[in-house]
């Protein structure tokens, strides 16, 4: 064999094996699925209903835990050693901060226990589905890896790679927020459940062997552009989710506030989640940390535009539907800012924005036929 | 925390707000009127309403959303800016459709006069929100932060204290803290500030504020959107656009007549075209040849010599797909490339009738299976009649065949070139005046040329070969191949306007998104029992789980020097005169629920 067939081989084994490593990831997912149902059913025993005594404890009507008290992370009251200049300790003690909420918010209702719902053994599932999800996720990237190596350039290439990193990116977020000790495992199930859905898409519509790429993607812009693009996505990603569920809690809340019954899986379901309050400030974050990012991401595409074809914007259909997507970020983030438009109806417009990302992806690469289609559909 | 503070909400809230506005304004962004008020009457009075609506943010967060919207249609609906091919095409399938199209102005949506209208409210909208919001920043850099509120534990967080330290003593730490942390601290000197609540005791407390740069960063973010647009407007009114396919030892000279096809904006005048020219010494084109890639271009290079000026020097450069050549305001780039197979076709004469490359247009890039069309107009058959002939062809660099796709190419590169033709005589209408496509044949007046045996007639030529033509019509010879390339070369002024605004606009917002803009203040006084009663609160734009956080950091470092003093059994601490009902948690009293509430109180901006 010569050395160029060598190499052959070697490339399109390496493929092969990104496959394998999908599909192992897929079923490595599935398990993690199974995991976290079987961990929200387990959560579905206890009997949490601490929204419901949070927003209703006092026969005011008034929110008993409107002054929220919350302390800050090494806050309370705890003693810290200090080793002084002269040798000896000195124990000092932390102030414990006071917070209060900001009047005309849904103040002091507590987070949610999370899916497991204080039951042990929920929780213990919930472990076992984070520890699968971490597995698959380290099949998942060895996938994106492989697949980059057989290719011989960026795995983004076309819309397989591009779900296939897309997810994984997803994931890798929302362990690094595990990580970080930020409690998300809430997302868990959902993020699977997509996560499954966008693979599954992946291999079976839109897969292509390793194609080609045109030579107006190979520039070092795409790497900065797409990989960008990628990151945003999946961050937009946990926001929206996040804004879905907030919209879904702030509605139980509402109906708990007002006097109202939900009904039993409502409340069961709903009652495990983060408070409304903190799911909107999580999505808020995200969405407004990726928004710069997102910004020099369209940017960034604008210089490549310039350097491949000689226009740095044309509305092209990827174009257009990419300042479509910025600028309902950005009138989600006015919202935010807007005296009657916080809440609710900046949680839709958050959605739509996402939603106007999701069609730009998919919907424009099927649909459309502009200089970017290069979605090998 | 106390009970008595539930039973009185309305006020409280309301006291709250009070508080907090002492608190001093914490951020430039217009304060919504709740309540729309009706103008009064007269022009001066509308126009005064109608430029507060204009300029408040609900009406700017309608106009973002609008134009999102406004933007949807114009990428459904093929644009003449972008393919004005697609355009007619649209029009001949749906004529009426197209007629309200127009009218709608949907095959321009982005020149429309709606939605043109939409983003000049906006920026109206934005440079009267801007204007301001820049004057009173600029207050606020040259102020200092307001005095501390009466009643700190009225801010969203809040700690306190005791300590043995001297109030003086533990004032100057906190100031040396916290300039040490970079915050703008109130003057020393100052016993209440004009705005602050002043009165007797303001001067028991440092006021310090930091995070300047995000109102900076959010000004400088919007104020370098109107400098991108403005950079963009620029570009569409002169900017100039045209294309042109060039065969490897022709040449290109910037001039209107020499482009295939140019488009400009309304304010172009032709004469401002940079006066430069090129020649096409050679196109380079490399492929994958082995694996999964097999294919796949590898390197594009158009070798170019090239002038500037009327009679420059000839300069050498080459032109790549991410690399344009630059001349004067003029880019050149490469956006193309196929094969231009060389024929020569002789007449029922004898006589030659036509000589040159014709480019073939590629239908794909796998193996560049490349179609065109060879037009003789200067031609007579074997009797001397004038006729014109049509050849409809199709070039594949590596012929192949198979049953599902026919002849195609298997390969981009020229590893088997074959040139099939099909012949027409007749009348090629290219008489007529109208504007033809030279990439196709217009059959309706031609007639096929048909073999000896009854077939069509149909001819496959490898390079060099030739081929004679039914009853005596003449030859073509397929001589060589040559390659072309297509270029794009446009002006477009305003690129580094538009650059330096986005890249400033990043800059900003990342300041705007990124920095937290917080206020702190630290009282220091003698409690009624001689010990000293620290207090501190800090406030932020908005709530921030960080806040506390560093609240408890800043309380951490200043207790360096501000020891808590030992717990006397039942010696609440006395924070001075409203102390009492409102006095805040200190930290027996937090509950044990705390971490619970947490993630509820934690806020907004990061
Ligand atoms: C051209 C379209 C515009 C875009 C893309 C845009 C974008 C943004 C973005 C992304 C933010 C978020 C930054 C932050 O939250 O601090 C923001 C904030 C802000 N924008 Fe705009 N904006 C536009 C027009 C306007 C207009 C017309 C106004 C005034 C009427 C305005 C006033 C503001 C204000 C006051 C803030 C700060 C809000 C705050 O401090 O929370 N913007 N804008």
């Amino acid at each position: 064999m010569n050395p160029v067939d060598i190499a052959v081989a070697a490339n399109e084994g390496l493929a092969e094996f990104s496959n394998l490593l999908i599909k192992s990831a897929m079923a490595v997912y599935a398990l993690a699925f199974v995991a976290h149902i079987v961990e929200w059913v387990f959560g579905s025993r206890s009997k949490v209903a601490r929204t419901a005594a949070a927003l209703t404890a006092d026969g005011s009507g008034k929110p008993a835990g409107a002054r929220s008290t919350a302390a800050g992370k090494g806050a309370d009251r705890v003693s810290v050693t200090v080793r002084t200049s002269g040798g000896g300790t000195e124990v000092l003690e932390r102030p414990a901060v006071v917070t209060r909420s900001a009047p005309g918010r849904r103040a002091g209702v507590p987070d949610g226990p999370g899916a497991h719902g204080g039951d042990e053994r929920g929780d213990l599932y919930g472990r076992i589905a984070v520890s699968l999800t971490v597995l698959a996720f380290l099949l998942h990237f060895g996938a994106v890896l492989t697949r980059a190596l057989s290719v011989q350039r960026a795995p983004w290439g076309n819309m397989y790679e591009f779900s296939t990193a897309f997810s994984m990116v997803a994931v890798g977020a929302y362990l690094a927020f595990l990580v970080a000790k930020r409690d998300i495992r809430w997302i868990g199930l959902p993020l699977v459940t997509t996560v499954l859905l966008d693979l599954g898409l992946a291999i079976v519509v839109f897969y292509t062997e390793s194609d080609q790429l045109v030579p107006a993607l190979d520039s070092y812009w795409m790497w900065i552009h797409v990989s960008l693009a990628i990151v945003c996505g999946a961050l937009f990603y946990l926001g929206a989710v996040s804004t879905l569920l907030y919209l879904f809690r702030d509605r139980h809340e509402a109906k708990l506030e007002a006097g109202g019954r939900p009904g039993a899986l409502a409340t069961s379901v709903l009652e495990r989640l983060p408070s409304s309050a903190s799911l909107d400030g999580f999505a808020y974050r995200i969405n407004a940390a990726v928004f710069p990012f997102w910004t020099f991401t369209i940017i960034a595409g604008a210089i490549w535009a310039e350097n491949a074809w000689g226009r740095y914007w044309g509305w092209d259909p990827k174009e257009t539907w990419s300042f479509i997507t910025w600028v309902g970020y950005a009138a989600y983030l006015h919202a935010r800012a807007t005296v009657g438009w916080k809440g609710r109806r900046a949680a839709y417009l958050a959605l739509i924005a996402f939603l106007c990302f999701l069609f730009n992806y998919y919907g424009v690469n099927v649909f459309f036929d502009g200089l970017h289609s290069y979605g090998g559909v | 925390m106390p009970t008595a503070d539930v039973g009185n909400a309305p006020e409280d809230t309301r006291a709250d707000a009070e508080e907090r506005e002492t608190g001093g304004r914490i951020s430039t962004a217009p304060r919504e009127d709740p309540a729309v008020d009706i103008p009064v009457l007269g022009p001066v009075g509308w126009a005064r309403w109608f430029w507060r609506q204009l300029t408040s943010m609900r009406v700017a967060l309608i106009l973002l959303f609008l134009l999102s919207l406004a933007a949807v249609p114009g990428s459904l609906i093929p644009q003449n800016g972008a393919d004005a091919f697609a355009v007619r095409d649209f029009r001949e399938r749906n004529g009426t459709l197209a007629e309200v199209y127009d009218r709608l102005q949907l095959f321009d949506v982005y020149s429309s006069v709606w939605f043109s209208a939409i983003y000049i409210l906006l920026f109206v909208s934005l440079i009267g929100c801007i204007l301001p919001r820049s004057r009173q920043f600029a207050g606020q850099l040259r102020s200092r932060p307001p005095q501390a509120p009466r009643r700190l534990t009225r801010m969203p967080a809040h700690t306190t204290w005791r300590t043995e330290a001297e109030p003086e003593r533990v004032l100057r730490a906190a100031r040396t803290l916290l300039r040490g942390r970079r915050f703008r601290i109130s003057p020393a000197e100052e016993h209440g500030g004009p705005d602050g609540p002043g009165g007797p005791g303001s001067g028991d407390s440092v006021a310090a504020e930091k995070g300047y740069l995000r109102e900076a960063g959010n000004l400088v973010f919007h104020i370098s959107l109107i400098v991108m647009l403005l950079a963009f407007a620029a570009g569409q009114l002169w900017n100039s656009e045209g294309g042109k396919l060039v065969v490897e030892g022709d040449g290109f000279s910037n001039t209107l007549v020499h482009y295939d096809d140019f488009t400009s904006g309304s304010l172009y005048d032709t004469g401002d075209l940079d006066v430069f020219g090129f020649t096409l010494e050679e196109f380079h084109a490399s492929f994958e040849r082995t694996g999964p890639q097999r294919g796949t271009a590898r390197t594009f290079r158009a070798d170019v010599s090239y002038w500037e000026g009327a009679d420059g020097p000839e300069e050498k450069t080459s032109i790549e797909v991410n690399h344009p050549l630059k001349v004067g305001d003029s880019k050149v780039f490469l956006v193309g490339h196929g094969y231009a197979p060389v024929v020569t076709v002789t007449d029922g004469q004898g006589r030659m009738a036509y000589r040159g490359p014709v480019p073939f247009l590629p239908q794909e890039s796998l193996g560049l299976t490349s179609t065109g069309v060879i037009k003789v107009t200067d031609y007579r058959d074997k009797d001397g009649e004038k006729e014109q002939l049509g050849f409809q062809g199709i070039f594949t660099p590596t012929y192949g065949i198979d049953a599902e796709r026919g002849p195609h190419s298997t390969f981009p590169e020229l590893d088997y070139p074959v040139l099939s033709l099909n012949a027409f005589h007749g009348d090629l209408g290219v008489d007529a005046g109208l504007p033809q496509n030279v990439y196709q044949l217009d059959t309706d007046k031609m007639e096929q040329f048909e073999a000896e045996d009854g077939d069509l007639f149909r001819a496959d030529l490898r390079p060099g070969e030739s081929v004679e033509l039914p009853e005596g019509a003449g030859t073509l010879t397929f001589d060589r191949v040559e390659q072309w390339a297509s270029f794009q070369i446009s002006q477009e002024p305003g690129e580094g306007w538009a650059l330096g605004g986005a890249v400033a606009a990043v800059l900003g917002l990342a300041g705007s998104l990124f920095v937290r803009r917080r206020r702190v203040w630290v009282r220091a006084r003698r409690g009624a029992d001689g010990v000293t009663v620290v207090e501190m609160a800090g406030l932020g734009r908005s709530e921030s789980a960080r806040l506390p956080e560093e609240l408890g950091e800043l309380a951490f470092a200043l207790q360096d020097d501000a020891p808590p003093a030992a717990e006397r059994d039942g010696a609440e601490p006395a924070p001075g005169r409203d102390a009492g009902g409102s006095t805040g948690g200190t930290a027996e009293d937090v509950p044990a629920a705390t971490e619970d509430a947490g993630p509820s109180s934690r806020g907004e901006n990061e």
